[in-house]
């Protein structure tokens, strides 16, 4: 125990005063707090979704919760299911295997429901575009609000992406009822019938 | 020519098998040995008899024929067998049986490919969900790369999982989308109150057809798409690609280059293991662990990028060296970085080393038997942990290391705690190699152009990325663009072996063994 005291004294608090080199850091923070609190009652309730991605931008969304960005002091947590969350953020190009899994994990989250695309393939597909196996951006499977381009897009270019994700004249695309939105693939289809006709849904 | 290998080509003589030696030189470390197809299954059960360890099986689809690879390896020596089926009957005998570590590289091939494997014991497909037919195999010449399916794929529902029955037996189905910042996959366990009496895998939810939308790609580009098989792995997969590019093409790189790409290849294992001491930590509520490993892990990305401009240095190897040199006089720098970081890490594994809730969550949790780890061919830490003392870079050195001594940690236990102790001497290890670096770093160019490779070249490239070795097989066909890519890595025998090690823990302990084996969804999935 005296070595755990001794070791959390001797590094004392990173986080605070920010580090020379990351001067805006704050200040986006301040200005996310401002806006979650104004539009979010208080806190942001993220559910990450890898839809395909390399895992490159994993690594760099968990860099977030670390004491340097300590993203929950603004109010931004990671949620464990989709059904507590405010934005998805989805990451890779959709693989076609994650394809069903993407659009009930959409499903499952409450309206008004946030979609950040995060990183350069969730954005256009990056180097893995469309083929057999990859459905490429997230916007070809379900309505994107926001893009964080990066590969991988560093912890702060991610928090000024969900600052973007909460000011909502930067939206990419605006809100369509469900039944109404044409899907890559086959337009004919609708959400609703990929919800209830799909075995083991 | 080494002991296993006299001894193996004996048996195959003495069994009446025809062997074409083509020698050392044209898939370098590795010798080649072509053989007729009926003899596949003969040479596999002969491997097993010998000792080797499998190293992947891979298929490299021709105009009417489909050429097999498979990478038998011992103390350091490679041998690749290669066969060839024809096209319309593509038909070998399964490898499986005598080494169980190749079950699902096997099925990948089936899948993909479309060679039938006699006698595999499992008959289930795998990477192939329901995105495409079962008669369509997308790396075939045939299949276009939009493939033949457009529109919806449906989720993989039907999937065929193994069950167990019994009064008090349940069922716990997991993922694909899980509930942390993590990769996707499906587990299905079996347990009776809290212990699990078996975990079923189901990848592939990544799969992006890495392996076909290579083909055609130049070396940059395959080196840039190498760089995302596997986002942790970015170095050692791009290092690996480019290595057997560059044998392929026999291009001699650079010396500072080598020495750079050590440097990155170091900061990379450094970087992950930092990261996963900290997380297994955190998952059994030590959240001091988590946070101090966490800060350092930034601290040193931040780094990173200040070096080689990228937090994870992705791209910065390319084929024939490296983008960037070091700014001059950062050498200085880098040791005092070095030390500081020694000084960091030293107090705090010291407390993880020997902390008393730590142990009573740790030791004996998660256990891979060394016979499991030799079975399956566990290489990284998986395998040293389990008694498998094999690094790439220290029994079949490639440059730099082939000058450099490499400490390579070894413990018997299997167990998560000892797999963070074989991590956090990897660490040290790997701090005393980039100091060594730093000393002998010669000067001169950093990277030379690609000569153009003959039709048909073929290199291999063999690579200790922090999770283990990494094997990639390159075929370059006109024009230098490339033919086939296969990196395959060292995740398709550290998943089978997170099935074994967790039977008869108890399912709250899965998170912890899950994580001290970490093996790649992406890396895997391809």
């Amino acid at each position: 125990m005296f070595r755990i005291l001794k070791q959390s004294l001797l590094t004392g608090v990173v986080t605070e005063p920010p580090p020379a080199t990351d001067a805006g850091l704050e200040q986006l923070g301040i200005e996310l707090r401002r806006r979650i609190d104004a539009r979010l009652g208080h806190s942001l309730a993220i559910r990450q979704v890898d839809a395909g991605s390399c895992n490159g931008c994993e690594l760099e969304i968990h860099a977030l919760n670390n004491a340097y960005y300590d993203v929950e002091r603004f109010g931004v947590h990671f949620v464990a299911s989709p059904r507590h969350a405010d934005a998805l953020l989805v990451t890779g190009p959709v693989s076609r295997h994650m394809e069903a899994a993407l659009r009930r994990t959409w499903l499952a989250t409450p309206s008004p429901k946030l979609v950040i695309a995060t990183g350069t393939c969730a954005c256009t597909g990056g180097e893995f575009g469309i083929s057999y196996a990859s459905c490429g951006a997230v916007e070809n499977v379900i309505p994107v609000d926001v893009k964080i381009a990066g590969c991988p897009p560093t912890p702060t270019d991610l928090l000024r992406g969900l600052l973007a994700a909460l000011e909502p004249e930067r939206r990419q695309s605006p809100r369509v009822p469900l039944r109404a939105r044409p899907l890559a693939g086959s337009p004919t289809e609708s959400l609703v019938r990929s919800k209830g006709g799909e075995p083991g849904a | 020519m080494t002991g296993w290998q006299t001894d193996f080509l004996d048996r195959l003589t003495g069994e009446g098998i025809a062997v074409q030696d083509a020698g050392s030189t044209s898939l370098a470390p590795a010798r080649r040995l072509a053989l007729q197809a009926d003899d596949w299954g003969t040479a596999g059960r002969l491997g097993a008899a010998v000792g080797c360890r499998h190293a992947g099986v891979w298929a490299d689809p021709h105009d009417d024929q489909v050429v097999v690879y498979a990478c038998l390896a011992q103390a350091g020596d490679y041998l690749v067998l290669e066969t060839a089926v024809p096209l319309r009957h593509p038909v070998l005998a399964s490898h499986t049986p005598h080494f169980p570590g190749v079950d699902r590289l096997e099925r990948h091939l089936q899948d993909l490919v479309g060679v039938a494997l006699l006698n595999h014991p499992d008959s289930r497909r795998w990477t192939r969900h329901q995105a495409w037919a079962d008669d369509c195999f997308p790396l075939r010449a045939d299949c276009p790369v939009r493939g033949h399916s457009p529109g919806r794929a449906r989720g993989d529902a039907d999937y065929p999982f193994a069950r167990i029955q019994g009064s008090g037996v349940y069922e716990i189905p997991v993922g694909p989308v899980h509930a942390g910042i993590i990769e996707p996959g499906h587990f299905r366990f079996q347990a009776v109150g809290e212990e699990i009496l078996r975990l079923e895998q189901r990848l592939g939810y990544v799969h992006k057809g890495i392996e076909k939308i290579a083909v055609g790609r130049d070396p940059a580009g395959l080196a840039r798409l190498a760089g995302r098989v596997s986002g942790d792995s970015t170095v050692a997969h791009t290092w690996a690609a480019c290595q057997a590019m560059e044998r392929a093409a026999g291009c001699a790189v650079p010396p500072r280059a080598d020495c750079l790409r050590a440097l990155m290849a170091e900061r990379e294992r450094i970087a992950n293991h930092l990261g996963d001491i900290g997380a297994i930590c955190n998952d059994v509520g030590f959240a001091f662990a988590h946070v101090q490993c966490a800060r350092l892990r930034e601290q040193w990305q931040r780094r990173s990028r200040a070096l080689f401009g990228h937090r994870l240095m992705m791209d910065a190897i390319v084929p024939g060296g490296v983008a960037n040199d070091l700014a001059t006089g950062v050498a200085g720098e880098l040791r005092a970085d070095h030390e500081a970081l020694r000084r960091a890490v030293t107090p705090l594994f010291a407390i993880i080393g020997d902390h008393p809730s730590l142990d009573d969550r740790l030791l004996d949790t998660g256990r891979l038997t060394p016979e499991d780890a030799r079975a399956l061919g566990c290489t990284g830490y998986v395998g040293k942990a389990s008694g498998q003392a094999f690094d790439v870079r220290r029994d079949s050195p490639y440059r730099p290391y082939d000058t450099l001594t490499v400490e390579v940690p070894v413990r018997t236990e299997g167990d998560v705690a000892a797999r963070v102790q074989v991590r956090m001497a990897e660490v040290h290890a790997s701090l005393l190699l980039m100091d060594q670096l730093l000393t002998e770093m010669p000067r001169g160019p950093v990277n030379v152009a690609l000569p153009m490779p003959e039709v048909d070249a073929v290199g291999l490239g063999c690579v200790e990325g922090w999770r283990g070795e990494i094997v990639t097989f390159v075929r370059l066909g006109h024009g230098g663009q490339v033919a086939r890519f296969f990196p395959r890595d060292p995740s398709w025998f550290t998943w089978p072996a997170l099935e074994r090690l967790v039977l008869g823990n108890i399912v709250p302990d899965f998170p912890v063994c899950n994580k001290s084996v970490n093996a790649s969804y992406a890396g895997h999935d391809l």
